[in-house]
């Protein structure tokens, strides 16, 4: 076997296949082959780089230069500079440093940032079971499954102190003994894989990155809690996912790694994909379970809980991607070493997807408690044009917006709290000074009013209402009493409304009137708005 | 004539499914399946993945709703939940534009009143030659290249008015 001399990894995730990474990549193999190269450069795929919205992007190691932007074109001459020539190609090398720098020599700036869920993302091939296993894949689930009891397991989520990632910070752990003292023969874990929230993107770059590591943490979850059934709920947009995800399974299946007496222990356990239809009510847990089911996707009343009563009336434990791609580090380093990462009641790192006028988008693993200051211009290179920062919209269309004033707050579930906001999914959309408050408003209210399910009244009628209120002032019309009523409404909406979806309206309303009323009233009395959108209503002339 | 036209006639004369090389009845397209209800969504997404017109017509739900013995209402109450699911005839292209926060930001909003003129459309309808349906979905989850479309399977980012008209162009080209 000849031991290549360099190696190309080529990220493809559902963004570079837009830019078209696989013509690209056909063309880096084809043109290598005719220099003879194929055999010194091994040419792989990888999941995401974490560098966004650069096209097709490649790292090539061991030098670690990353380029972007790669067409079909440039090939002949990349390969001429760099592989023959042996110099980097500087046109097409991405020069700002992109926010997440993977590289296993600790080079940019990935010594800022702490990976446990990312680790292998861009590192390995994710379809490949071998690459996974030789970087440790599975040793977490050995050693639970010969050295530990699933008790032991429970005890060791539990120190560690991981709560929930997909957005309610609920401890695991906890969440894993209730599931596994509930009375019954069989238990379920979910992977909740229904990734919904606007802007969010992480759970399809996880299960796209290194599926693997969720077939493991999902295992590790089933002997822990005594499931012998796991389902992942994967959204039916997300192809690749989905394709990646079987692959996994299968492979797993055919390596003994998943199926009967896995390891030669009497623990058995398989896991089964299912596809959703688009509904983002589907991503809160109970919703998600109907659907399961069969049914249509309308939240159940709680108690009983998931964990007493969840998938066909058994105990369940649902658990989002990301919540189970922590699983396999924590078991195998133990809670001790979870726990330097973090704050102390929230231990970990969380995966944050920053997008809108910031210079770097992309996907980033910080540590919790890490400022919105510096995930903004530390990481994603400040604001877009030189122009100043306006606000941030936190957590998705259920987060908050958070002004200049909320910079420095260290960021984890109890402290956004405080401050009448969440961490949610970890989407951060930031807004410079000339974007319109009205406007992302208006794009949220609809939001809403289209996902809402219909069941209850206060969520039905409110969110038909609160867009009635928003189309006003997005045509410069609109009263400061009819605002009033838009909090009031919002209100109302989080005290009485049946699941989530309804009462999280409350915030992104509550938090935009909070830092920015006097832009409503602007809208309403001097007609003007600072992105020129909103525009009044055109008169419309009947023809005689 | 076409291939297209004669998948079109196959299916409306003796409903049969042609895809990727393979002809089904649908029947035979449910039975790939096991008969237990948590396959419903699967078997709805099968059908109609198998129509040429991208919809789920009522012999599909009953033939769905006899499979996994429940009530045909059952089966159109959940197929209807669903928003990726149809239950009239759409276009050959299924154009979701993405109109959620992130790609509001950058302007969708624009690129939704172009595609409405554009086509001679308003959301939910489908042009007269069939080809195209206009609807818009939640997040896509691409929001990095912002703002995005999806046409049936294919994601299309950092759009702009010409790049949708060569994307239109490309897809006539396509038949």
């Amino acid at each position: 076997m000849t031991i290549p001399r360099s190696h190309v990894l080529i990220s493809v995730d559902a963004n570079s296949i837009i830019a078209g990474v696989k013509s690209v990549e056909s063309a880096l193999i084809e043109e290598l082959r005719k220099r003879n190269l194929d055999k010194e450069i091994s040419v792989i795929e990888t999941g995401t780089l974490g560098i966004i919205g650069k096209g097709v992007v490649m790292v090539v190691y061991p030098e670690g230069v990353f380029y972007g932007n790669v067409k079909v074109e440039d090939i002949p001459e990349l390969v001429e500079e760099h592989f023959i020539k042996g110099r980097p190609l500087k046109r097409l090398i991405i020069e700002a440093t992109p926010p997440t720098f993977i590289s296993r020599e600790e080079v940019g700036l990935t010594k800022k940032q702490t990976r446990i869920v990312l680790k292998n993302s861009g590192v390995i091939n994710p379809e490949s079971i071998e690459e996974y296993i030789a970087v440790g894949g599975f040793s977490a689930l050995a050693k639970a499954l010969t050295e530990m009891s699933p008790e032991d397991v429970i005890l060791e989520v539990k120190n560690s102190g991981l709560r929930g990632r997909g957005g309610a910070g609920f401890p695991t752990g906890l969440k894993w003994e209730f599931t596994r003292k509930s009375k019954g023969d069989e238990k379920y874990i979910l992977c909740n894989a229904d990734e919904g929230e606007p802007g969010t993107f992480k759970d399809r770059l996880i299960l796209e990155g290194d599926p693997y590591r969720i077939v493991e943490g999902m295992a590790l979850a089933g002997y822990a809690i005594g499931a012998k059934v796991g389902y992942i709920y994967i959204r039916g947009e997300y192809k690749l996912s989905i394709e990646r995800m079987q692959k996994a399974i299968e492979t797993a299946r055919n390596y003994g790694l998943l199926g009967e007496n896995i390891l030669g222990t009497n623990f058995s356990f398989d896991i089964y994909i299912r596809k959703g239809a688009g509904a983002y009510i589907c991503g809160e847990e109970t919703a998600l379970i109907e659907s399961l089911e069969g049914k249509r996707g309308i939240p159940r009343i709680k108690p009983p809980y998931p964990v007493a009563k969840g998938l066909w009336e058994k105990p369940t434990s649902v658990n989002n991607v990301e919540t189970l791609a922590n699983i396999p580090d924590i078991i195998l380093n133990g809670s001790q070493w979870f726990r330097q990462f973090g704050t102390e009641k929230c231990p970990g790192t969380k995966v944050y997807t920053i997008l809108g006028n910031i210079i770097n988008a992309g996907l980033i693993e910080v540590e919790m408690g890490t400022t919105l200051r510096e995930i903004i211009f530390q990481y994603g290179g400040g604001i877009q044009d030189g122009k100043k920062f306006k606000c941030a919209l936190v957590g998705g269309a259920a987060g908050a917006f958070l002004g200049e004033e909320m910079l420095d707050v260290k960021m984890d579930f109890d402290n956004l709290r405080e401050y009448a906001a969440v961490l949610g999914s970890g989407a951060i959309l930031v807004m410079n000074e000339s974007a319109c408050i009205v406007d992302m408003m208006k794009s949220i209210l609809h939001f809403f009013k289209h996902e809402s399910c219909g069941r209850c009244t206060p969520c039905r009628v409110g969110t038909k209402k609160l867009v009635d209120i928003i189309e006003k002032f997005a045509h410069l019309e609109g009263s400061e009493e009819e605002l009033e009523e838009m909090e009031k409404i919002s209100l109302v909406m989080r005290d009485t409304s049946f699941c989530p979806l309804g009462q999280s309206v409350y915030l992104p309303v509550s938090s935009a009137l909070k830092y920015f009323k006097d832009e409503f009233i602007s809208h309403s009395k001097e007609k003007y708005c600072v992105a020129g959108r909103c525009k009044e209503k055109k008169v419309l002339v009947e023809k005689i | 004539m076409t291939p297209q036209s004669l998948i079109v006639i196959l299916y409306k004369k003796y409903s049969i499914f042609v895809k990727g090389g393979t002809m089904k009845t649908r029947e035979e397209i449910v039975k790939d399946f096991p008969q237990s209800q948590d396959y419903i969504l699967e078997i709805l997404h099968a059908l109609q993945d198998n129509n040429p017109y991208n919809y789920l017509t009522p012999e599909d739900i009953s033939v769905c709703a006899q499979y996994l013995n429940l009530p045909y209402s059952y089966v159109e109450g959940v197929a209807s939940f669903y928003s990726m699911f149809s239950l009239k005839p759409r276009g050959k292209f299924i154009i979701r534009l993405c109109d959620s926060p992130p790609c509001h930001l950058v302007g969708s909003e624009s690129l939704l009143e172009y595609l409405k003129k554009k086509l001679g459309v308003e959301i939910g309808e489908t042009t007269k030659d069939k080809l195209f349906t206009l609807e818009v979905t939640s997040c896509l989850g691409v929001c990095a290249v912002a703002p995005a479309i999806m046409i049936n399977d294919e994601v299309y980012g950092n759009l702009n008015p010409e790049k949708l008209d060569k994307i239109l162009e490309e897809k006539r080209g396509e038949l």
